[in-house]
């Protein structure tokens, strides 16, 4: 390859930045990402940070404002831990699905890795955070950085009113509920705006303030009806069966008072957010290197990039996107980064050069030609799960020699049940989508039925599917807190899915602290 | 073009206020590491940085988890390279459940050691010795500095700026440029104002041009050469000095004899350390003698001082000459401040508590800084010795010293909220903590 690299037209040489080279390499990835791959971003904030700003980062989700909360310092002391002992280093950088998008940048990266940052997160994760449906659909960017801005300050004020204890209490408990505290079937209503929250809040306090206790010597207007009759309504009414437990504690819980409420809102909030992030770790990823290695390589025939800066990319691309195979200690599960570039490009190739085989499988890719078509069609449309059930080809599967194997608990050996062949091709891909799909493999825990006039006992069930139980210890933890949120017996039915039999039931009167 | 922030000029540490409700919630836990540690640890660490383990209790965040040995499960594996459907493959480790798939990484969160800061294991440290807050501020403090003028220097802040100094350079300055004086200029206007009364002549025409130009070039150079220039200006520089501390020796005299089991040891090594803790604070430089005794005395290192037993009667004045004989050897008086640190079941042999006194009377008290002696006594029995002058021989010979000399202080203890009441004199002598720069 000739290039014409005359000094002058590189972006960057050196190893050092300064902000007048961050912005040229930006504006010059920038444009050639419109251009050539059709990407459409938010604006973008840079921030650069040191490594203990990092750190802060790490130890609050990720977020550049977050509440106090005991557990963030623990996780603080562990990630401090790690980096002081040399046993990980750190992200290059961290990018938040926000309007602008922010991109933190590590003060230690060299230009080149400045450069490659630039262009996988504040161009590739940009990308994919504005197109994808399941963002579009379920994360407010534009509102999200005023809401935690919000969250903050309240959460602040209630320590100031009602004490750190108190707060920590309801915060505790609804941490431990995050993962049953988000919406996954139905769309999540739209964060309201300050004002709005503010009149509803009042709203609270007025109730609060003008509730008398006479209504309550009233007579019932009608004959009681038997609890049997009564059950279809009282479901119905409530919106029973619920499967997010926080959203029903914050409606329907009858000890909670406003404030803790609006703080299970809160965490509610927060965990929805986070929810599509877990749902498209290989896409987001895939989306990301794959715009770096592709937007780095054209910079490079373009004679914008060094030699030695692009063997520096290229190493710690290669670096990212290390997956060592099953039997190798290194080996810690599939690396989305890998799984997700290979995927892409394996897109790219099937449509410019596709074998017969691909013509095979994927008739509508092979040999199209816009790859760049189809992968912004995958990027706006797809979640790990369907992604990878739609696009997975027999060549990756060979390429990466996938195999599945059987493990059923009670039995001394797994068993090999498909490898990369004729046969096992749709097995595979249909195992490896499986396991990429968040809402079957968390546990699905519903709220069932409760007696409000009754003894009000919280009736949880959950389905068991393939024989999965819920870990004892941390199961019994768990419901404690939801007993404190809800503030009478609670009790979990291990149903399984299949059958409809009930395995075991564990109630909060069975557990003693 | 994006925007930039640089953030790394954001005030350090946003997440202290995690850290510190992290450390609140784990505190029994933590006090009770640190406590262990105080206790297996040497005397002069104590006051340092401490690595403790991850408190188990109060720091869970449990949530539903799947159970990993339970239920069928598929594996979705890269790099086969001799399988064929249907191969069995052992598991790994009885319970593992997860196939080839490395276990383990996840549950080290809850497992690790972190460290705390001096000034958090101090916290944890003092909380049951009952010490007032002022107390525990002044032992925190570090080292004590006072700003002392050195010199001067040509960056500084604005507060500082020391105008004598600059107005000489700037003087200097001005006079080695030859900066026109404000009276030469007053002259030549005074000149032209002179010339321009008198009707006009060609010469003096002539003359009030050449003088508008001198004028005007005094005045360029003037402009040019500024009267303050900023490299005249010189700042008062200081220099944070230490107060001057001096030496001091601190005596550790312990019985060891069969009646001082673990808790009496325990008690009297944070006598130790508190005392420690104090002269840490106070002297540049310490050391730390420890003198053991049954009916013999001996000066041993800390290791054997505080964990190995010796049996034994238990003669006490042994250990005062011992004492005697080493400040005599080692630690002159005019050199050293000499502390001594006493701990007692209060067991003496019979007839030697009045040596003792006499020992004390005629040579220690006069050389020592000052004396603190802890009787430590049941728990049970705490309510009855405490209020009474009576009690073994020793306390009787002791009380006698403690009427004449102020600079001694005895005490029973019996649990940690006794101790510093004994120290309640030597700290409130200085009650004011050295002042910072």
């Amino acid at each position: 390859m000739a290039r014409p690299a005359s000094k002058s037209s590189l972006l960057f040489s050196g190893s050092d930045w300064d902000f007048k080279t961050l912005s040229r390499a930006y504006d010059a990835i920038e444009a050639i990402a419109v251009e050539e791959l059709h990407l459409d971003t938010y604006p973008v904030q840079m921030e650069i940070i040191s490594s203990q700003q990092m750190l802060d980062a790490y130890s609050s989700v990720g977020m550049p404002l977050m509440y106090r909360h005991w557990s963030f310092g623990k996780h603080f002391l562990y990630q401090d831990l790690l980096y002081r002992k040399g046993g990980r280093g750190l992200a290059y950088e961290l990018v938040i699905n926000s309007n602008p998008c922010i991109v933190y940048l590590m003060e230690e990266n060299t230009m080149a890795l400045q450069a490659l940052v630039t262009a996988h997160a504040a161009l590739g994760h940009n990308h994919f955070f504005k197109n994808n449906q399941l963002f579009k659909q379920w994360t407010d960017a534009g509102a999200i950085l005023g809401y935690l801005d919000f969250a903050k300050g309240y959460i602040a004020r209630c320590e100031e009113r009602h004490g750190l204890t108190a707060v920590e209490a309801v915060l505790d408990s609804a941490h431990a509920l995050m993962a049953q505290g988000v919406f996954r079937y139905h769309r999540p209503p739209k964060l309201s705006s300050e004002r709005q929250r503010e009149g509803l809040r009042e709203r609270l306090e007025y109730e609060e303030r003008s509730y008398n206790d006479l209504w309550r010597t009233l007579p019932p207007s009608q004959q009681r009806v038997s609890d049997k009759e009564q059950e279809p309504e009282r479901k119905k009414s409530l919106n029973l069966p619920e499967e997010n437990l926080l959203y029903f504690l914050e409606k329907n819980s009858l000890v909670l008072e406003p404030w803790q409420r609006e703080i299970i809102r809160i965490v509610r909030v927060i965990a929805q957010y986070f929810y599509p992030q877990g749902q498209t770790q290989v896409m987001n990823e895939g989306c990301a290197t794959f715009v770096h290695y592709t937007l780095m390589n054209m910079l490079f025939d373009r004679g914008l990039i060094s030699e030695g800066a692009m063997l520096e990319i290229l190493r710690n691309h290669s670096n990212v996107v290390f997956q060592p195979a099953f039997d190798d200690p290194r080996f810690s599960g599939i690396n989305p980064y890998a799984l997700g570039l290979d995927m892409m490009q394996d897109i790219q190739r099937m449509s410019t050069e596709p074998t017969a085989e691909d013509r095979d499988w994927f008739p509508d890719i092979a040999g199209h030609g816009n790859w760049r078509e189809i992968l912004l069609d995958a990027w706006a449309d797809h979640r790990d799960e369907s992604f990878i059930r739609q696009y997975l080809s027999p060549t990756l599967i060979r390429k990466w020699r996938f195999f599945v194997l059987g493990d059923v608990a009670d039995q001394p050996h797994c068993q090999v049940a498909s490898i990369h062949n004729e046969r096992g091709y749709d097995k595979i891909r249909a195992a490896l989508a499986h396991s990429y799909d968040v809402g079957a493999n968390r546990p699905d825990i519903q709220v069932m039925d409760v007696d409000l006039l009754g003894d009000r006992h919280l009736r949880l069930q959950h389905k068991v599917n393939d024989g999965i139980l819920l870990e004892d210890a941390s199961r019994d933890a768990t419901l404690r807190h939801i007993r404190r949120l809800w503030g009478y017996e609670v009790s979990l039915a291990a149903v399984d899915a299949e059958t409809g039999a009930t395995i075991h039931e564990r109630s909060t009167s069975q557990i003693t602290e | 073009m994006p925007i930039f922030i640089d953030r790394r000029l954001n005030p350090k540490d946003k997440s202290l206020g995690n850290r510190q409700r992290f450390l609140k919630r784990a505190r029994e836990e933590l006090k009770r590491s640190i406590r262990e540690q105080i206790r297996s640890g040497r005397i002069a660490d104590a006051d340092a940085e401490h690595a403790v383990p991850m408190p188990e209790r109060g720091t869970g965040e449990p949530s539903f988890n799947n159970a990993r040995n339970s239920g069928r499960r598929q594996h979705i594996l890269p790099g086969n390279r001799h399988f064929s459907p249907g191969d069995l493959i052992p598991k790994p480790g009885q319970g593992g459940g997860a196939g080839a798939s490395s276990p383990g990484n996840t549950a080290s969160e809850d497992d690790f050691r972190f460290v705390l800061s001096r000034e958090e294991v101090l916290d944890l440290f003092f909380e049951d010795l009952e010490l007032p807050d002022m107390v525990k501020l002044n032992l925190k403090e570090i080292l004590a500095f006072k700003p002392r003028r050195a010199g001067f220097a040509a960056t500084g802040s604005p507060t500082n700026i020391n105008v004598g100094r600059t107005m000489r350079n700037s003087h200097g300055r001005r006079i080695a440029l030859r900066r026109p004086k404000q009276a030469e200029l007053d002259a030549i206007l005074q000149e032209i104002a002179t010339l321009e009364l008198v009707p006009s002549s060609a010469a003096a025409r002539q003359r009030i041009a050449a003088l508008r130009e001198e004028l005007d070039r005094l005045e360029r150079r003037r402009r040019r050469i500024a009267y303050v220039d900023p490299v005249d200006i010189r700042f008062n520089r200081f220099d944070p000095q230490p107060v001057p501390n001096a030496n001091a020796v601190m005596f550790c005299l312990m019985d060891v004899s069969g009646s001082m089991g673990e808790r009496e040891k325990d008690l009297a090594k944070r006598f130790f350390v508190l005392l420690h803790l104090f002269l840490k604070r106070r002297y540049d430089r310490i050391e730390i003698v420890f003198i053991r005794h049954t009916h013999l005395a001996q000066e041993v290192d800390e290791e054997t001082f505080f964990y190995n037993t010796q049996s034994g009667g238990t003669v006490v004045s042994t250990a005062l000459e011992e004492m005697h004989r080493i400040i005599e050897e080692r630690y002159p008086a005019r050199e050293w401040n000499i502390y001594a640190a006493q701990a007692s079941d209060g067991d003496n042999f019979a007839g030697d508590s009045e040596r003792c006194k006499a020992l004390l009377n005629g040579k220690l008290m006069r050389l020592c800084q000052y004396f603190a002696y802890v009787e430590i006594i049941d728990e049970r029995e705490a309510h009855i010795f405490r209020t009474t002058e009576n009690g073994t021989s020793l306390w009787r010979a002791y009380s006698e010293i403690d009427l004449r000399w102020p600079n001694f202080q005895m005490s029973r203890i019996a649990t940690p909220a006794d101790i510093y009441p004994v120290f309640r004199h030597l700290f409130g002598r200085q009650p004011a903590p050295l002042k910072r720069a």
